[in-house]
């Protein structure tokens, strides 16, 4: 399942929903919540914009979670992003992978959430206090950064 | 006629998000549109010259030497910093 969404999720009950329809198969569930972090460490930081593009991005995300699905045989996934306004603490992505087994699923989640950030187009614009700037990929793959 | 559609930072160099455009005889490449965009001179000529942006002909990332053909819609935008 993906979304690519502007409302906030709840992971308690994506999990729930990925979990009921399981019907025993899985002996594992792997899930990554990703947040929005101060980038400005304390300064007084604004809100950070994702811009996506709609139909290209719900491809994206549909073609990393067919691949992890093959890859590594899961029986279920979930890719959730979310889209526009965002503040610090935020929730901004979501990815979980069912499995038999915990390895595929530990794995699999990794590669979906690994890959999305450098497959899936979106992009983030962040307010400072100096104005606003679009972060690069370098910024984005910083230790600690969202998602 | 084929959609031309700009993302975030391009899309605020550019100063426009999406056009509808009819395409000369002779382009028949995304680096062919590539060059006739930027004859439109500035802010084109630079903004386009960045090795970095990534293409994508109907919604998949291509290369400067895929084709475009009437009814394509092509996106032009910069590295994706999502998740």
């Amino acid at each position: 399942m993906i979304s690519v969404q502007a409302e906030d999720f709840d992971p308690g009950e994506e999990l729930e929903r990925l979990r009921s329809g399981l019907a025993g198969r899985a002996g594992a569930v792997v899930s990554f919540t990703g947040l929005v972090r101060d980038l400005n460490q304390g300064d007084a930081i604004g809100r950070l914009t994702l811009e996506h593009y709609p139909g290209m991005t719900e491809k994206a995300l549909a073609g990393i979670e067919a691949e992890a699905m093959q890859r590594w045989e899961l029986i279920d996934s979930v890719i959730i992003h979310r889209v526009g306004p965002l503040s610090p603490n935020d929730r901004i992505v979501f990815v979980a992978a069912a499995s038999a087994h915990r390895k595929a699923a530990f794995r699999a989640c990794e590669f979906m959430i690994d890959t999305l950030k450098t497959r899936a187009p979106f992009w983030k614009k962040e307010a400072t206090a100096d104005g606003a700037r679009w972060l690069s990929p370098a910024d984005n793959t910083l230790p600690g950064q969202a998602g | 006629m084929v959609q031309l559609r700009y993302f975030a930072s391009l899309r605020e160099t550019l100063g426009v998000s999406d056009e509808a455009v009819a395409l000369p005889e002779a382009v028949v490449t995304v680096a062919g549109l590539q060059r006739w965009l930027q004859e439109r001179g500035a802010p084109w000529r630079d903004a386009l010259a960045d090795d970095h942006l990534l293409v994508a002909v109907n919604q998949e990332v291509s290369d400067r030497q895929a084709a475009v053909n009437d009814g394509d819609e092509i996106a032009w935008f910069p590295p994706v910093t999502g998740g």
